[in-house]
């Protein structure tokens, strides 16, 4: 290599492409900078998490519980009056732990760690954050590079890990669009219905399983890692699911990372009494 | 016949510029007819490397108004015309002269790959017996046709120059064509994670963007290699598993 003479390198932002190339990036810096300021905003709030909380009367029939706080590891003090049925711990916040940090402080470091190291979004975040490169053929801020070939970013490696919590989640926000079909009578008994509710966080389970079923590491877990896959039809057939869904990984990565900010902002506005849910019981 | 302006560079390693050209065009034509006609009328000492005009020997690889392209596949009806249409040599490679480079880096450090090593073969003719559905994965990635546009974005080569480091997607690609094939024997994890440099990409799907094949690079070659390295030398229930001798 050293005997290669080799064009000088390009700038910050110097390229010879004329369409507007930096459309994508700042796409991707604006979307994901709004999600983590609402995701942090929400973690710290420590309310407002639980439907059947609300002020307005039609909700308190409601139980749709926000991904942000499923699982649901304790009740809010505030809300040990009236809890939500949906506690882990029926003891309440463990005395180990500081008051100002909320049940879902516990438990969002599964999520947020599987989408930081989701190679799909680490391919985006590495471009629109970090400018490695701002864009396809477009010059670099920095000259050393260590990729992921070295400490830190080694650390990328874990993905697996966080895709295992991912598909447990799956299970428990299941169990909660589930338990979202279920309202709550005056007399304190339960009835099957559907509401708007239900439906969003029905859809968050399905928009959240197109994006953890198509994962990387998934699909080469469940049959990509071996050459002769005919040899074990069932996890030929698991990885032919999993490429399916993985062809369109990023588009189920925007639809659930949109789906599950807007589950929230919908059982946010139900459990402050601002939205009044539409629902049918049976 | 419309008229349309072309900026290509010319110079050799050493130095060089761009140079504008103006010349008539017909519809339907292709970049690459565009600079063969500047050659014939206007340029003959330019010098621009093309074999087969159809897409297929990756000769005429070239930036076309900043992006890699194969100019015998870019129409030039596909290009706005209110401003010059630039052409230049690939950059992650030493230039030659005007649009010609010198990827012979890429034929040596193939050559620093294990080649395809295969099991003992099924039938005493020398036959083996595979299913179809085996080697479709394969199969992708040997659509491959070396025009080296991948190489030439990816800025890992593009710019920072990690020639010694990293072999780059395209020698992914034909490392994943081997490592993945369902007769071959041969384990390339251990160089691919060290002296290939792997762990290098960062996943940002140039090399898929350019790819005249359409190979998914990144998805189908590179991330799957980056599993079965993980599998190997990262994961730590793996590694455990492997020094306590439960797993091979
Ligand atoms: S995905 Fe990897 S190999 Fe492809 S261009 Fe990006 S860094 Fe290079
Ligand atoms: S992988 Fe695609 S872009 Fe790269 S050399 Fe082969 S055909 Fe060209
Ligand atoms: S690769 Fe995106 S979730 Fe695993
Ligand atoms: S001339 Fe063969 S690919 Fe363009």
């Amino acid at each position: 290599m050293s005997q290669m003479t080799l064009p000088v390198k390009r700038s910050w932002g110097e390229t010879q492409r004329r369409d507007a190339w930096w459309k994508t990036p700042v796409f991707v810096f604006l979307m994901l900078s709004a999600f983590l300021v609402y995701a942090n905003i929400r973690v710290f709030e420590g309310d407002n998490y639980y439907s059947g909380h609300s002020t307005a009367e039609a909700n308190r029939a409601t139980n749709y519980l926000t991904p942000f706080y499923s699982p649901l590891m304790f009740e809010v003090e505030s809300r040990a009056a009236t809890p939500s049925g949906h506690a882990w711990l029926s003891s309440g916040r463990p005395g180990w732990l500081p008051a100002w940090l909320s049940p879902a402080a516990l438990i969002l470091i599964f999520p947020a760690g599987f989408r930081f190291t989701c190679y799909y979004y680490r391919g985006a975040y590495y471009k629109a954050f970090w400018q490695d490169p701002p864009s396809c053929a477009v010059g670099e801020p920095r000259n050393e590079y260590r990729g992921e070939h070295r400490w830190p970013l080694l650390i990328q490696n874990i993905h697996r890990y966080f895709m295992y919590c991912a598909v447990v989640f799956l299970f428990i926000l299941a169990l909660d669009a589930w338990h979202g079909l279920h309202f709550r009578k005056p007399d304190g008994s339960w009835r099957w219905g559907i509401g708007v509710g239900s439906i969003v966080l029905l859809l968050n389970v399905v928009f959240l399983s197109g994006y953890t079923l198509g994962c990387h590491s998934f699909r080469h877990l469940v049959g990509g890692h071996r050459n002769a896959m005919s040899e074990q039809a069932f996890k030929h057939k698991l990885w032919k699911c999993s490429t399916c869904l993985n062809e369109k990984h990023m588009a189920w990565a925007w639809t659930s990372l949109i789906w599950v900010a807007f589950s929230d902002v919908y059982v946010r506005l139900c459990a402050t009494g601002t939205w009044t849910d539409f629902h049918i019981v049976f | 016949m419309n008229s349309i302006q072309l900026r290509i560079w010319r110079g050799d390693d050493s130095s060089g510029q761009y140079h504008d050209y103006k010349t008539e065009v017909d519809d339907g034509m292709v970049v690459l007819d565009a600079v063969h006609k500047v050659q014939a009328e206007q340029a003959p000492d330019l010098a621009v490397r093309w074999n087969c005009k159809a897409g297929k020997c990756g000769s005429c690889s070239a930036e076309v108004n900043g992006m890699p392209r194969l100019m015998c596949m870019t129409r030039l009806n596909t290009l706005p015309t209110d401003a010059p249409i630039t052409i230049e040599p690939i950059r992650a490679f030493p230039r030659v002269r005007d649009l010609v480079t010198d990827v012979s880096w890429n034929f040596r450090k193939k050559l620093t790959i294990k080649p395809f090593t295969p099991r003992k073969p099924d039938f005493p003719d020398g036959e083996f017996k595979m299913q179809q559905e085996d080697i479709e994965r394969v199969q992708e990635h040997r659509k491959c046709i070396e025009c080296f546009l991948c190489q030439n974005v990816c800025h890992v080569l593009r710019d920072h120059h990690k020639h010694d480091e990293f072999i780059g997607p395209r020698l992914l690609v034909y490392s994943a064509a081997l490592e993945l094939h369902p007769a071959d024997t041969a384990d390339r994890l251990k160089s691919l994670k060290d002296e290939h440099g792997a762990g290098y990409c960062n996943i940002t799907k140039c090399c898929t963007v350019v790819c005249p094949e359409h190979i998914k690079i990144t998805d189908n070659a590179i991330i799957p290699l980056k599993e079965r390295i993980v599998d190997e030398y990262y994961d730590p229930l793996k590694v455990v598993l492997r020094v306590l001798g439960v797993r091979r």
